[in-house]
């Protein structure tokens, strides 16, 4: 049996530069509007605010999981790494260097590559799934034996027979069958970085964890990095060494695994958590964490974005938009319970006040 | 009313679908019943058969479709009824919630007129009671400034809302029976747990027999009197909520309540089940599950085990426990 080590093409060489402490991708103060249509006719234009100022590093090596509810932007901050939309504002630096400036687009998009959550609609019905894998390097360059090579090794690393399945097409596949194909043809182009946009999601349980499980291999395997981005809280758990929670376009709280789920310091992650069924017919929940849906990302609320919904907010949080603060080594949130001194009643006092005392 | 008294009773049901080149028998000798005020989950993966039994109940198959068996919904032979009978009975007596309201309520009239005509079909009232009706019923779901959602259209509305929306219409006229299909599938976690909640509250005021069906154990955890676990269109264990989640018997439904995430915190990997779902359109001779049981003997290869019970409440077809 043949590895697919032993046929990493030399036409694509790895691009490791700035040393395992300089973060993989950190994004700065992104920010992506989308226009609403019918707006700005005699009246003013509105724009959603889909992604309204964010960042985040992703070190090497490990997974960071998205999670938050529908519209919060963890799809749009996916595209947008991806570049598959430009931001309005911000800049992405990869390894280092600025993305679009330094590293060439062509360049970045080969090392980060994206699995989506619909495993049919992201595959070309025409093509069968060997093409499908090879395509991407036959575009930059590999000739087609060996791009046909690879692609049957990548089937057999994601645990389908290149004998039974490569000539096969997309619509004669199961859902977990598609999505291997879909992760063997991410891996194709040996990236460095691989967007999982809720990657698991559509799949059955039993088949969720055997993908899952593929997932863990192929990190440990080919040295990958991944951002999870799911709405399931119990398989971000598993996945992810950090997590990031988004709420209307900002990031609530980021922080490593033990802290989010077991030491949170936003009321808006302790709901989410909250939220997730309990799995014990005798303590059922009894009142929802959370009352009405997220608000409109069009016209979001002043200050803290999440105080109409939260239960310890004060007049304060309507004011004071709360910034991202420090909480502990390996945690940040953004309420102004963690600041000290913003003139909530259960923030920490500033400094100069305990010294005085 | 007799506490007991059984509303749902489905015997031996089997639907084959004739659509593709093969036959597709997605329900295979299902047989279940719903006392008054029980909450079932039929729980399953895609492909189980589990909606497709829920469907049979309101005769919701395409023309042309074998459906064989008896089914009894109050007394009433579901299987029996004329076309006009089962326009009363369906809404009236046994209504269903979908899992896409977007795809279930019609996008070119108002939320209220379609919940007004659901009660002008079945009850003899006028328009002006009927849309006193459907206030009364968007307050009980509990939809903020409900006057106003009422001359909404679905488009206008969050997932959350017409889901509410649904439930709503749903029990317009009172009915004994709600079927809910994955109702709850498309929502966001924080919103999913209050209709959960609102759905367990209306059930138990209104007193009304539930068929609830889902591929996730949590949600049926969270609103279920009993479980059954359906696997390639048939029932393979079936209990009360606790005794499943607490001491699942079959392989499968082990193997399930084992591959959860939530219960991997440390460890490396996931316990999976190996293999995926048989074709319904090429089903193994024996047990379904069979192929993909670690514990499967001969006999689990060649004969189908039947349901049988175990302890007082609950049933399970595996041949370990015959």
């Amino acid at each position: 049996m043949r590895t697919v080590a032993e046929t990493t093409i030399p036409e694509l060489p790895l691009g490791e530069r700035g040393g395992p402490a300089q973060p993989l991708i950190s994004a700065r103060g992104l920010i992506k509007h989308f226009p609403v249509k019918g707006s700005g006719f005699l009246q003013p234009k509105k724009v959603v605010r889909a992604v309204d100022g964010v960042d985040f590093d992703i070190l090497k090596g490990e997974t960071l999981g998205v999670v938050g509810e529908s519209g919060c932007g963890k799809s749009t901050t996916a595209r947008l790494l991806m570049q598959l939309i430009i931001p309005d504002q911000g800049d992405i630096l990869f390894d280092g260097e600025t993305v679009g400036g330094a590293l060439p687009l062509a360049q970045y998009r080969r090392q980060v590559q994206m699995v989506f959550q619909d495993s049919y609609a992201s595959l070309n019905p025409r093509l069968t799934i060997e093409e499908s894998i090879a395509f991407a390097p036959r575009v930059h360059g590999v000739p087609q034996a060996k791009a046909i090579a690879r692609a049957h090794d990548l089937l057999h690393r994601v645990g389908l027979e290149p004998v039974r399945f490569a000539g096969r097409y997309p619509h004669e596949l199961s859902g977990g069958q598609r999505q291997r194909v879909n992760i063997a043809r991410a891996l194709a182009l040996e990236p460095r970085l691989v967007i999982l946009d809720e990657a698991v999601s559509a799949l059955d349980k039993s088949v969720e964890a055997q993908v899952l499980n593929l997932l863990l291999d192929l990190k440990r395997d080919f040295g990958l990095t991944y951002l999870f981005i799911s709405h399931d809280l119990n398989v971000v758990r598993f996945m992810c060494d950090r997590v990031m929670v988004m709420y209307l376009g900002k990031v609530a709280e980021v922080g490593t695994r033990e802290a989010i789920y077991e030491n949170t310091k936003h009321p808006y992650s302790a709901a989410l958590l909250a939220s997730m069924p309990k799995m014990d017919p005798a303590e059922r929940t009894e009142e929802p964490p959370l009352s009405g849906d997220p608000p409109n990302p069009i016209d979001p609320p002043s200050g803290c974005r999440f105080h109409t919904r939260c239960s310890m907010a004060e007049g304060v949080c309507s004011a004071t938009p709360p910034p991202l603060a420090v909480v502990s080594s390996e945690q940040r949130a953004a309420c102004l319970m963690s600041v000290p001194g913003s003139g909530h009643s259960h923030a920490p006092k500033p400094a100069a006040e305990l010294m005085e005392a | 009313m007799n506490e007991e008294q059984t509303v749902i009773d489905i015997r031996d049901l089997s639907v084959t679908f004739h659509r593709g080149r093969k036959p597709v028998k997605a329900v295979n000798g299902v047989s279940l019943s719903v006392e008054a005020g029980e909450v079932v989950a039929l729980l399953g993966e895609s492909g189980s058969g589990k909606s497709v039994t829920m469907r049979s109940l309101l005769r919701l198959h395409p023309k042309g479709t074998d459906v064989t068996g008896s089914m009894t919904v109050s007394g009433r032979d579901v299987m029996g009824l004329s076309t006009r009978e089962l326009g009363q009975l369906r809404g009236a007596t046994v209504s269903m919630v979908f899992q896409e309201p977007r795809l279930a309520l019609d996008p070119v009239y108002t939320i209220g007129q379609q919940i007004e005509e659901t009660i002008m079909r079945h009850e003899k009232v006028s328009r002006q009671a009927a849309s006193e009706r459907a206030l009364a019923l968007f307050q009980k779901v509990r939809i903020p400034s409900p006057e106003r959602r009422l001359k909404n259209y679905p488009h206008e509305m969050s997932g959350g809302m017409l889901q509410r929306s649904m439930i709503a219409m749903a029990l317009a006229c009172n009915p004994k029976v709600l079927l809910a299909d994955e109702p709850t599938t498309a929502l966001d976690a924080t919103v999913q747990i209050q209709i959960l909640l609102l759905i367990r509250e209306l059930q138990k005021e209104y007193g009304l027999s539930v068929i609830f069906v889902t591929h996730d154990i949590g949600v049926a955890a969270e609103v279920a009197d009993r479980i059954a676990v359906m696997y390639a269109g048939r029932i393979v264990e079936e209990g009360r909520v606790g005794d499943i989640i607490r001491d699942p018997k079959h392989p499968y439904t082990k193997g399930l309540l084992g591959a959860r995430v939530e219960l991997a915190h440390g460890r490396d990997r996931l316990v999976t089940i190996p293999g995926s779902p048989p074709d319904l359109a090429a089903m193994p001779p024996g047990c379904a599950f069979a192929p993909r049981c670690g514990q499967a003997s001969d006999i689990c290869l060649r004969d189908v085990p039947p349901l049988k019970p175990i302890g007082e409440t609950g049933n399970i077809a595996c041949i370990q426990y015959a």
